[in-house]
């Protein structure tokens, strides 16, 4: 089923074995990030590498994967992984959130609630929340180890002095069962609440930086704010304009040269869904959604 | 003052391989008091401050130090969270370079709160506040609070390191030459402000210089060092007006007289 001259899902056994161990380190501690012998993979460091090093290690011949790169499942990198996992591993592959067992995803959370015994992969660019703030490796490690986090709400004293509120929307820190600051990698602080207690299983994988962390089930996911300036997630204040969701995070999409523009959900699954089930946009039937759908 | 010193060295000694720069150095400072170590350059008063503060490894001796409780303990026994959480609340370190005191990048008002939220005030109001508060008491106009420190000039840098490490009401204070590097008119308003502070807030301080007009108008007493080792300490006014060791006495009498 998967391609003559290579093992299940690319990677030998050996290395899966030590990602698994990687990831079993980071289960059992929610948010600490476990070093690992990232190897290289047949596409650029920044293109997920280190996403699909997690899903080779944790997906069965039984699974069955979905690939989003913004939310969209028809984009270049998601259209490229999934069909690499499909020659490689003879999984079944899907658009539907809801079938899947394994998703892969670049900076966005699917809409549709994740469901116990689902495992939601992330491809994280830099895992070290503290690096903007702190360049030495040696210190943000120490701070990690002494949970000395004060650093981070200067980041965010400084946003609410220049601008009055946190204007900060993606790649919002949070703390992971109440103990270690984690970066949830970049997607929109609307993703944020969608990580708090969730009943899947969300594993992160930097490949370039060499770092795997994890949040399991039922973890508490704690977005950090001040006490007078509450966390409030960003969205845009429109309706999709295909399916007329006003609950979903919304891509902007310049459709001319006169200033047109339309919001549509990121989230190519969702927005077919209700498509599907008759809901209507005020765009529905635009020149440009008649073309992809 | 009270009767149980606050911080007590023993025998600390520090080498950079064969030199030996801080040899076997003794001295009890007490609540309240204002303690100079002077001398000339390179005779390790900067190393002794920084070997006291734990940035740099003490190859023998020991550093005891009383906590709010009143136990007297040796700073190397202590694990390194609760040595962390003394270092950034109740002990403040003043560098002679802001530049190494100061986040640069952050706004006057992050700076100061700093310390605050590491603390862990979570109340954008209540530290903003504090902040204001703590630039009026160092001579900053509170409208500058979200300037970055680089637009500020020299003395002023060195003044908002001082709120910032004095944000948290430490008891007690570690100066590296703080007014170094100032002209003679703003080094004269710092020393004043300092002395103004260390006596409202009933500080402990540790200053080193090796300008005696320093210890002359900070110090309670002093300390005077010479190659690695204290060769004469005692009341400020006494060791500077009846220096006993020849280099002490040097010392003084190369002061310019008018």
């Amino acid at each position: 089923m998967s391609l003559p001259g290579y093992n299940f899902a690319y990677l030998d056994e050996q290395t899966k074995r030590m990602i698994r161990r990687a990831l079993l380190k980071a289960v059992a501690i929610p948010g600490y990030q476990v070093p690992f012998a990232s190897r290289e993979m047949p596409l650029a460091y920044g293109w997920g590498t280190g996403g699909m090093q997690v899903t080779a290690a944790v997906i069965g011949p039984d699974d069955v994967l979905k690939v989003i790169d913004q939310g969209a499942d028809d984009t270049t990198n998601a259209v490229s992984i999934r069909r690499f996992f499909a020659l490689t591993a003879g999984v079944r592959t899907t658009e539907r959130t809801a079938e899947a067992t394994v998703i892969q995803t670049r900076h966005r959370i699917p809409e549709t609630p994740l469901t116990a015994g689902q495992i939601l992969v992330y491809q994280v660019p830099q895992p070290e929340p503290l690096r903007k703030l702190e360049p030495r490796e040696t210190e943000t490690r120490r701070m990690h180890a002494l949970a000395d986090y004060g650093l981070m709400h200067v980041k965010l004293y400084e946003d609410i002095a220049r601008h009055g509120r946190i204007t900060l929307s993606y790649d919002y820190p949070v703390l992971v069962n109440g103990r270690h600051v984690m970066s949830p990698s970049p997607i929109p602080s609307f993703d944020n609440p969608k990580m708090h207690r969730s009943p899947a299983l969300q594993l992160f994988g930097a490949g370039r930086e060499k770092r795997i962390y994890a949040v399991p089930p039922y973890t508490s996911v704690e977005s950090l704010a001040f006490e007078d300036h509450p966390f409030h997630p960003w969205k845009a204040e429109a309706a999709c304009g295909l399916c007329g969701a006003t609950d979903s995070y919304l891509d902007e999409v310049v459709v001319d040269d006169r200033g047109g523009r339309l919001f549509v959900c990121s989230d190519t699954d969702h927005c077919a869904t209700r498509r599907a089930r008759g809901h209507r946009g005020s765009a529905a039937g635009h020149a440009l959604t008649r073309a992809g759908g | 003052m009270s009767d149980a010193p606050l911080l007590a060295v023993r025998e600390l000694t520090v080498r950079f391989g064969r030199t030996l720069a801080v040899d076997r150095a003794s001295f009890e400072l007490w609540p309240g008091e204002v303690l100079a170590i002077v001398g000339e350059s390179g005779s390790g008063k900067t190393s002794l401050l920084r070997a006291v503060h734990g940035d740099l490894p003490a190859d023998g001796g020991r550093v005891h130090y009383r906590l709010d409780d009143g136990a007297l303990v040796a700073l190397d026994a202590l694990p390194e969270p609760v040595r962390r959480q003394l270092a950034r609340t109740r002990w403040g370190f003043v560098h002679q370079n802001p530049r190494d005191g100061l986040r640069m990048s952050v706004s006057a008002g992050g700076n100061v709160g700093e310390r605050l939220m590491a603390a862990g005030v979570r109340h954008w109001g209540r530290i903003r506040a504090e902040a204001v508060e703590w630039l009026r008491r160092v001579e900053i106009d509170p409208a500058r609070i979200d300037d970055a420190p680089r637009t500020f000039s020299g003395g002023m840098q060195q003044r908002l390191q001082i709120a910032r490490v004095l944000v948290t009401r430490p008891r007690l204070v570690l100066m590296d030459e703080p007014t170094g590097g100032l002209d003679v008119s703003v080094q004269a308003r710092l020393l004043d402000l300092i002395r103004r502070l260390v006596a409202d807030l009933g500080l402990s301080a540790l200053i080193v210089t090796h300008d005696l007009a320093v210890a002359r108008l900070l110090a309670d007493r002093m300390l005077v060092m010479q190659g690695g080792r204290i060769v004469e300490a005692g009341l400020t006014d006494q060791v500077l007006d009846d220096p006993q060791h020849p280099y002490s006495q040097l010392l003084v009498s190369s002061v310019l007289q008018t």
